[in-house]
Order: structure tokens, then sequence, then C-alpha cells
């Protein structure tokens, strides 16, 4: 929303200091995100007719002007723009001119070639935003003159504000000045309203015929009107404030919505005589004024002219293109309504339109803003219409939609246990006045009654921030609650981090890619498309599906790092995934994905069993199943019972090859929703066994068929308490180990429990171990 | 004792004399080993000496004889220690100069130069934020990344179609009903899932990934990090939330840094304000959003607004990390590209 200067004080005794401006309005909750200095002379430049002009013989977009700027010099510059023909005049930077974005203008122009000034548009002297060409000066600008003079410009500042939902009100330039007066503490006005010659009653007729959308409308005659072009003064501050000049009553119109929030219409009472707002019906059509023609639903509301029941505007949206005020138009009934904020939002919506109009009534207008609208309206038109009327007996529907004031009890103990400082009923009573809060004290209540333009008033604690604003959000101070919990990482917390501190330490570098995929994504790299959820409206349909592992975004990542020369990487990532769920929501749980490009199963492993000793947690290698997506026969599940922890291994090189990856991709992944949240308990110690231990290697031929595990199950069980450790020391393929099989060299340590090793006990050991070995399909290898 | 010596005397000088100069000359470890076997063994020319002792008949030339075998066995005992001392400090001697390295080659060798890994600069960011949370006593809490439209929204005093919604850009899941399941847009809803299980008071921060239908530039990104706080107590007033702010301000910006509240609206919150931090320099950093919790929002988390009052702030954790490492382009962050993950130690 911007808001001039100069507008803002005809309404309220505002200093002309931008600077104090700006601040008030940040202080007040209205943030400032630009000002803009408009309509500063730039003392230099000057009108000049153009005399004639030549292109270059080089640059097809550069025109030589020969110049007359009044002085009998006959000067010629170089040219960017195209709207310019000889008889034209300009205004024209002669050499020396500082401009107002800093440059000075000299000889060798700003096409770097020789020049005797430059010639400008509105935008490069700070007097609009039209950058397009040149600035047409009217045809009897004396030459010579400051096109500032000659154009009658003032000097004025604009200011964009960040408008907030809750102050509807301040998209009109009175409520923004309200609010800054009751801040500096100024008397506030309004907008100026001049002496209107009342005419006799003429009372358009009104009826509302949907009650529940449309809770006030109002018709008001106006005659003595005179359809011609505005003065400057309007056209430029419409022009400012982002709206073009159509024409004085239309103008007239938009202006008073500027400055007081109020949208309205004039339409020509000759031919729109009475109103009814009613729904629209199933497809009916209009041609709103941006000469779209909408078919519409029985959710839109319309404005129509009551004799024909033909639609003469969208209601709150966009009046009908047809029936526009012409030349002929000497009375008109300007209408001002109140419409719920809800349906015009969704009307605008629907339609895809949103005009000034409805970005008003969508946040809420004030319902008793319709006399002020119709007062400055006439007031504006007063100097291009001398014999304007302003006819009595408006006519006020009402409906039950319309707001009824609000009454809220604020106490003063309520305000100071919410702010943390006390403020006196009398002083909130003082601060809450100039903001059209009227209040009635009763002790250490105060019973504030809400304005009609502040329709997000509704509890205490609204009245409350109302006083806060003004008292100064600075001047509450700073207290310092002392909190009674206990900060810290809760147990999974502290094991995340835990977590991370491994996985750096195993040179893995952190990677964070997208949760989102693109359908087929997850069926590319073998993994199940059946459980994706999609999203409804994706930024593109790349990004259109949620994940359900995290190995997608991370093979992505090793791709386009192969891609940039850095074949050998290692990734991990810790992230949520959204498989679907039994219910709405997804089966969301944290993961772990390490990926390092040119390593293989045993690095995974590595990394398995590093960070299963950091958590605490096991689990078992399950070949039996292939892990889908990953290498079928060097990966296994990492298992417990029937929930899977993870898996280990290596990326299917057929997946590889589909993603044109050339080297190994090692692969590791665990639900940390499991892992992080299990809570081993604390290792008890146990006492050194300080009698004798032995070591016994022994070696047997395994067919391949029967795991190293199962092995190590059988010798466990046969060396039963006497074993210490068992190491898997070896493993050889090749001469004298049969086809299918390898040999597998372990070494076991043997301690009694109590009491010394003996000779005895350690055969007893061996050929146990022999024989289970045996019996679990393996043979001592002799 | 005789000054006459005996032939047993004369053999022993001399197998001694032989002796020391065979242990002199031995040449390794292994060497000396075989020598000092074939004199002290049992057919070794000492040992032939100490075998004669028994057929010296006289008591004292047996005796003397025995000492001094006993001495000739000693002095070759030692001799050879000395020579094995010679020896292994020759060999290691050879063998240190043989395996001489320059440590600055091995310095650049692959696996001297395999370095640690890198925390990714969001996951930096949100753990220095965290710890200064906890220093101010707050605890840490987590929330689904998908939520229901009651959680994102409703809850936070945001009814179905109410206008406020628009000021989130918001993913939807596709569901029946429609608009039922969002891809959260703040890390908000867990402020209603704190309420709702942990009971008061609270003092907690709750970081997170939320996301936004927001096309990728150099300061958005459709999916990005937020941390929030949340203050449930009795008697919690804005004045708390204005000190609580500044608290945070200097335990993690420094102590040259203050801040400031300014007026703005946030539906779940009542006063609402925007903070934001002033430099040293004198310069500010508008940061986030702050406010005293709605009554809506408290019942919505199933608390009595008459007897818990509290307040909530919230701020984005991505820009944190990209002021501080001087990142130009929030999508460098997320590019995953190794040239500048490995840049952040």
């Amino acid at each position: 929303m911007k808001v001039l200067l100069s507008v803002l004080r005809e309404m309220a005794d505002l200093p002309n200091d931008p600077d104090v401006i700006a601040q008030a309005l940040n202080q007040l909750g209205m943030a400032v995100e630009e000002t803009i200095v408009t309509g500063t002379p730039v003392p230099g430049v000057v009108a000049a007719r153009i005399l004639r002009t030549e292109k270059h013989p080089d640059a097809a977009k550069v025109t030589r002007c020969f110049v007359d700027a009044g002085d009998g010099v006959e000067r010629h510059v170089w040219c960017g723009a195209t709207n310019m023909g000889p008889g034209d005049i300009v205004p024209l930077a002669t050499l020396g001119t500082k401009m107002p974005d800093g440059r000075e203008i000299s000889s060798r122009g700003i096409l770097g070639i020789d020049s005797e000034g430059m010639l400008c548009s509105a935008s490069e002297l700070g007097l609009s935003a039209d950058a397009a060409g040149l600035l047409i000066l009217p045809a009897n600008t004396p030459l010579g003159v400051s096109p500032f003079d000659a154009l009658g410009v003032q000097h004025d500042v604009l200011f964009d504000l960040d408008l907030t939902r809750n102050r509807p009100e301040c998209w009109g330039h009175m409520g923004v000045a309200r609010d800054i007066a009751a801040h500096l503490g100024v008397d506030f006005y309004g907008p100026k309203i001049g002496a209107i010659t009342r005419g006799e009653t003429r009372s358009p007729s009104v009826s509302i015929a949907a009650g529940d959308m449309c809770g006030l409308f109002s018709a008001v005659t106006i005659s003595g009107v005179t359809v011609t072009s505005s003065p400057d003064w309007v056209a430029r501050r419409l022009d400012a404030l982002g709206m073009r000049s159509i024409n004085n009553v239309v103008d007239a119109s938009n202006l008073v919505m500027l400055e007081t929030n109020q949208p309205n219409h004039a339409y020509d009472a000759n031919v729109v005589a009475s109103f009814l707002v009613r729904m629209a019906q199933p497809n009916e059509r209009i041609t709103t004024l941006d000469g779209t023609e909408r078919q519409l639903g029985t959710d839109d509301l319309l404005i129509c002219n009551a004799a024909t029941n033909a639609p003469v505007g969208l209601a709150g949206v966009m009046g009908d293109l047809h029936s526009e005020i012409t030349s002929d138009t000497t009375v008109v009934n300007l209408e001002a309504a109140w419409f719920s904020p809800d349906p015009i939002r969704f009307t605008s919506q629907r339609h895809g339109v949103r005009s000034e109009a409805s970005l008003r009534f969508e946040r809420g207008v004030d319902h008793n803003g319709y006399e002020l609208a119709a007062e400055r309206f006439v007031t504006i038109l007063q100097e291009t219409c001398p014999s304007i009327v302003l006819h009595s007996g408006t006519t006020v529907e009402r409906a039950e939609s319309c707001p009824v004031p609000a009454v809220i009890d604020v106490s003063v103990d309520g305000v100071a246990s919410l702010l943390g400082v006390r403020i006196e009923a009398t002083d909130i009573a003082a601060l809450l006045a100039p903001i059209g809060f009227s209040s009635v004290i009763s002790g250490d209540v105060v019973s504030v009654t809400v304005p009609s333009w502040r329709p997000d008033c509704t509890i205490p604690a609204d009245i409350a921030e109302e006083v806060a604003r003004h008292y100064g959000y600075d001047r509450i101070g700073k207290t310092y609650p002392k909190s009674p919990v206990y900060g810290r990482l809760s147990h999974v917390q502290a094991r995340r981090r835990l977590l991370r501190q491994v996985l750096i330490g195993l040179g893995l570098d952190e990677a964070m890619p997208s949760p989102f995929v693109a359908p087929g994504d997850m069926s590319a790299i073998g993994l199940s498309e059946d459980n994706v959820l999609h999203i409804a409206n994706p930024l593109v349909s790349e990004e259109s599906v949620l994940r359900t592992s995290l190995r997608p975004g991370l093979l992505r990542a090793v791709q386009y790092n192969a891609s940039h020369r850095a074949p050998q990487i290692a990734l991990f990532e810790i992230g949520h995934v959204y498989p679907a769920g039994e219910g709405p929501l997804p089966d969301e749980s944290e993961q772990l994905c390490i990926l390092v490009a040119g390593a293989d199963v045993h690095t995974a492993l590595h990394q398995w069993n590093t960070i299963a000793d950091a958590l605490g947690v096991g689990a078992l290698l399950d070949q039996s199943k292939v892990p889908p997506g990953l290498h079928p026969t060097r990966s296994a599940t990492l298992a417990r019972g029937k929930t899977a922890l993870g898996v280990v291994g290596e990326i299917d090189p057929i997946v590889l090859h589909d993603l044109g990856i050339d080297a190994r991709v090692s692969c590791l992944e665990i639900n940390l929703s499991i892992a992080l949240a299990e809570q081993p308990k604390p290792v008890q110690a146990k006492e050194i066994n300080r009698f004798p231990s032995s070591d016994i290697d022994l070696a047997f031929v395994v067919p391949n068929a029967v795991t190293a595990a199962n092995i190590v199950r059988a010798l466990r069980q046969a060396c039963a308490k006497r074993l210490v450790s068992i190491e898997l020391f070896d493993v050889y393929r090749g001469q004298g180990v049969p086809d299918g099989s390898r040999s597998l060299a372990f070494r076991m340590r043997l301690q009694e429990p109590s009491g010394t090793l003996t000779e005895a006990s350690i055969a007893e050991v061996q050929q146990a171990c022999i024989a289970a070995v045996e019996k679990a399909g393996g043979a001592l290898r002799r | 004792m005789s000054s006459a010596s005996t032939p047993e005397q004369e053999q022993l000088s001399a197998a001694l004399a032989a002796g020391l100069v065979q242990v002199g000359n031995a040449s390794s470890v292994d060497d000396l080993r075989t020598v000092i076997s074939a004199l002290t063994g049992k057919k070794g020319s000492l040992a032939a000496v100490k075998s004669s002792l028994g057929k010296v008949a006289d008591v004292d030339a047996r005796k003397q004889l025995g000492q001094e075998v006993n001495l000739a066995f000693a002095a070759i005992g030692h001799a050879a220690e000395v020579r094995e001392r010679e020896l292994v400090t020759v060999h290691i001697a050879t063998q240190v100069e043989n395996e001489r390295l320059d440590i600055t080659e091995l310095a650049l060798s692959a696996r001297a130069t395999q370095r640690r890994g890198r925390l990714h600069l969001v996951t930096q960011a949100t753990e220095r934020l965290e710890d200064v949370f906890i220093g101010l006593g707050f605890q840490i809490a987590e929330g689904p990344e998908v939520e229901s439209d009651f959680y994102n929204f409703e809850a936070l005093n945001m009814p179905p179609s109410h206008p406020a919604r628009s000021m989130w850009d918001t993913l939807f899941v596709e569901t029946d009903p429609e608009g039922s399941v969002v891809l959260r847009t703040h890390t908000s809803p867990v402020q209603i899932r704190v309420m709702q299980e942990w009971p008061p008071p609270i003092y907690a921060v709750m970081p997170g990934r939320v996301f936004r239908r927001d096309t990728p530039d150099a300061t958005h990104m459709p999916v990005f990090h937020q941390i929030e706080g949340l203050v449930i107590d009795r008697g919690i007033t804005f004045a708390d939330l204005a000190g609580t702010i500044e608290s945070f301000t200097k335990a993690f910006f420094g102590d040259g840094f203050t801040s400031r509240l300014r007026p703005s609206y946030f539906p779940f919150t009542e006063p609402s304000a925007e903070f934001d931090i002033r430099r040293p320099d004198g310069s500010w950093i508008e940061l986030g959003g702050c406010g005293m919790v709605h009554p809506h929002v408290l019942r919505a988390g199933g608390l009595d607004p008459d007897e818990w009052s509290g307040f909530a702030f919230g701020f984005g954790i991505d820009r944190m990390a990209k002021e501080r490492h001087g990142v130009g382009d929030l999508r460098d962050m997320y590019s995953n590209d190794v040239r500048f993950l490995e840049q952040f130690s």
C-alpha cells in the first residue's frame, strides 16, 4: 500500500519530515518497505523543443535530436528513446546537471558519444515510475523553464507500506494519518470537505436480496456533474498511487477510495435509478471494466439495475463495462457498500481478479464510511463541476450481516498481566481515544467501544495490543522470566548429536537433498512406488512426490558430484521420509542413509559396526532376501526379529548403470525412529578374569551356502562358557579348497571362568568345535 | 695359590682367550648365539675344562681351578652381552637409516589427508541455536513435517477459509478430503502438540524443516528451516517476551547486540510483534516474528487462558547460516555439491 505524505498532511497536523513519519510508521506496525522522494526540482533541467532528428549511422537505436532551449543556441543531443518527434517539448538536462540518481551530465553523454546534454524520462527526473520514454511536456510549455515549474510539480514523499491483515483501515490514507497523529500527539481532521451545495431530497431505491453477504448498501444522488478530464493534481496523485486517470468522476471515486478506504461507484442516475443487490443466477454473465466477460455462479454477488434486473457490477470486485458513465452524464447515483469479506475474497479468487476494491472489501471496510465518502467525492469534483449538488435523502439499506459495534471490557489488571506494565484506566482511555476507541471507565474496568473501521478487534487482547502500540512497545521494558525446567537435549536428540559426530568422524559429509522427488524416481532405483504420497499443488512435476526413502536424493547427489569430477564422495543424510500411512497422515519416520561412491560393502559394514557400537544397537545380518534396490548378492537386511532396522550393502549395479554411475556405491540405511529411541542400559562392569587364557586356531572348509555367522554360532555353542572371544582371521578360496567352498580360519581365546585351563579341557573344546562345525555343514581343514 | 700354572689352567686360559676373540668376531646375533653355545655347550672348550675338574686330586687346586672356570664363564657371558649390544645397535642403526621417510610426503598422502566429514550448515546453525536456548533453560521439541490442517492452521486460530491462511503459500498432500493434509508451513504446529502433551510450565524451542510453495531463488527455498520458541507459565507477559528475545540476542550474537520489538500481526499471537536485532555498528537485522499466545491457541492446546499465559517467537535458520558464512545464494546450500559442503569444518 502506497501513501503520499502530502495527502497524509492534508488530514492531520503532521510534520513535513519524512524521517519522523517513517519512524512513526515503523513503530506503529506499518513497516516502511521503501521511501520514495518525488518531484524534487533538478536544477539545470529545462524545457526544450525538438527541432529535427537524425539516426545514428551505426546504431539504429540511437537518435540525434537538435533542440532549442529558448536561449538561441541549437544543441544536439543523442537519445535512446523513440517516443519523441520534431516539435515535441521535452526536458533537457544541460551539461553539468546533477541527476537525482547521482550522475552528472557530461559531454560524453550516456552513450559515450559527444552530446550536449541529455533528454529525460519522467523516471529519470523522479517524477513517476514511467521510464518507457521521454517525458513529453504540454505543447504550450515555455522553452527554457523548469519542467517542474511548468507541470506545477510539488515535492512529495511516497511511502510503500507493508500492511498487516489486522489493519484494514490503513488501506486508506485516513487510517494511516489518524494513527500517526495519535502517535505524535497532533490533531487529526480527516479528508478536507468543502462547502457543499445541498439539494432537494432524492432517494434512489435500494433493495438487498442477499443480506448475508451485503450488510449495507447506500446510494446518494449527485447532480450538476460534467464529465471531463481531472485537474492535474488529481491525476498526479492517482498516478503516484498507482492508478490511471480516466475522467474527473471516475478519478474522484478512486481518490475517495484511496483516501478514506471506502470503495464506491458512480452510476448515471438516468440509467441506474434503483439498485438491487442479489446473488448471480447460474451461468449469468457480466463483462467487467477490464473487458473480460465472466461467467458467474450462484456464489457471486451482483449489483443490479433494479428496473431491468441486469447486473451493473460484480459486487465488491469490479463494475460492469457497459454501465460506465458517459460524456452525457450529468446526474450520478453514488453507491457505497459494506460486503461480507470472505465471499468477496472467494469471488475474487474464483475469477482471478484482484481489484483495488476487492482487496479492501476482503479485509473489511468501515460500514459507516459512506457519508464521508460522498462528501469527499463532491468536494473533489467541485473544481471541475462548479454547480455540483449533493442531494439529501441518502438511501442506506442495512441487512443482517452488517457488523454491530463491539464493546469490549478490559481491566487494568488484565492489561497489566498481559503486557507486564501497569497502565491506569484513564491512561488506557487516553491512549485509545485518538484512534477512535471510546471508553467508559468504571473502577478498574474500561468498557471500550471499537470503531467501525476496526473489525479485527474482538477480544481484550486486541484492545491491549492497541494500548501497547500507542504506549510504545519500546517503553514496555524487558523482564527476564526464570525457566523452572531443565534446559537439555532429550535422549533422542543427544543420541542424534552423537551419531552425527560419529558420521563425520567416518569422513562423511552431510547432504540435504530435497524431500520431493519426481513420479517414477522411487521405482527407477528399485523401490516401491505404491506407497508414495503426491503433492496436490506442486511447483513443478519433478517435485510432486514425497520421498519414501532418502536414497534417491543421495544417489542424485552422487550422480551430480560424479559429473562434476568428484567421483569419490561420501555423503550421509538424516531426514524424514513420508510413506503413505493407515490414516490421513503419512507413516513419517526419521532415517539415516549413507552412500559412498567408489566403496563396497566392506565400507558399509565398517560404518554399521561403528554406529552400532556408538549407539549400542544391534541387528542380525539377514541375507535371505535381497533388500529392494540393493546389490542382489552383496547386501543384507539389518534384522531384528520381524522388523528391519535397516539395510547394508551396495547399490544394485543395474540401478548404478541406469544412473550412469561408474563406481560401486556402498549403502547403509538405518531407521533412526527405532535406533535413536532405544535406551541401552548402562554397561555393568565385569571383574577381569586373571586366570591364564589360551588361543586355539582352527580352519574349516565350509560350503559357500553356509554363512560364516552360522559357523560362528556353532563355535560359540561349542566353546560355551570358556569362550572369551572369537575372530575370523583368514578367508581362503583356491587351490586345496573345493569349488563352491572356502576355508574359514578362526581363532578362539579360551579361559576358565574360575581356575586354570588344562590341556585336557582345551582338547575337549577343540573336539567340540570340530563336531559342531561338522554338524553345521563344514569340515576341519587338514 | 701356586705361582706355577697347571695344564688345566693353561688349557682354560687358552680356551678363554680364543673364546673372547670368537665372541668379539661374531657377525650377528645369531652367529653370537652359535659361538656361545659352542664355547659353553657340553662339547665346548670351556665345558671341557669344567668337566676335567673332577680329575684334579688336590682340593685346593680343584677349588682354585673351579673359581677360574667360573670367572672364565662370567667373562665370556659379559663379552657376549657387550657384543650383542654392539650388534643390535648397528643392526637397528642400519634399519633406521634404511627406513627413512619424508614425513611431509606422507602428510600429503591419501590416508593422512582423509578428512573429517562436514555437518550441513543448517545443522551447524540449528545446533548452535539449540545450545543457546538450552543454556536459557529451554527444552527441544520436535514434530511431524507433514501435518493435518488442524495443527497447521485451525488450532493456530485460523479456522477453515480464514484469510490469514493466505500469508503462507501452502503445499497440500493429495488426500481425501482435499486440503486436509499439508506440508507444514511453519514449525508452529509443534506448539500445539507440545501444549497437548507436556504439562506446563513449558519452555521449549522447536527447530525443523518447513515448506512453502515458493520458487527457489537466492533468498527463498520451497524447503527451509525455522526455529520457534514457546513459553507457557503463570503470569508470563509481553515484557517477559521482550526480555527473552534480549537474552537470546546477547547469548547468540554477543554482548554488543540488542533487540527491539515492533507491532505486527500473526493470527496466533495477540499482541504480535516483529523483532529486530541491532548490531554493534548500529545497523538492524529483521529477524522474526513473536507475540503473546492467542487465547484461542491456548485453548486448542488444552490450556485454560485464565490460568496460563505465554509467548511464542520464531525465525529462519537458513538465513542465520547464510549470513554467518557469507553464502550468496541459498540454493548453493542445498546443491549437495561436495565442493560447497567441504568448506565448512
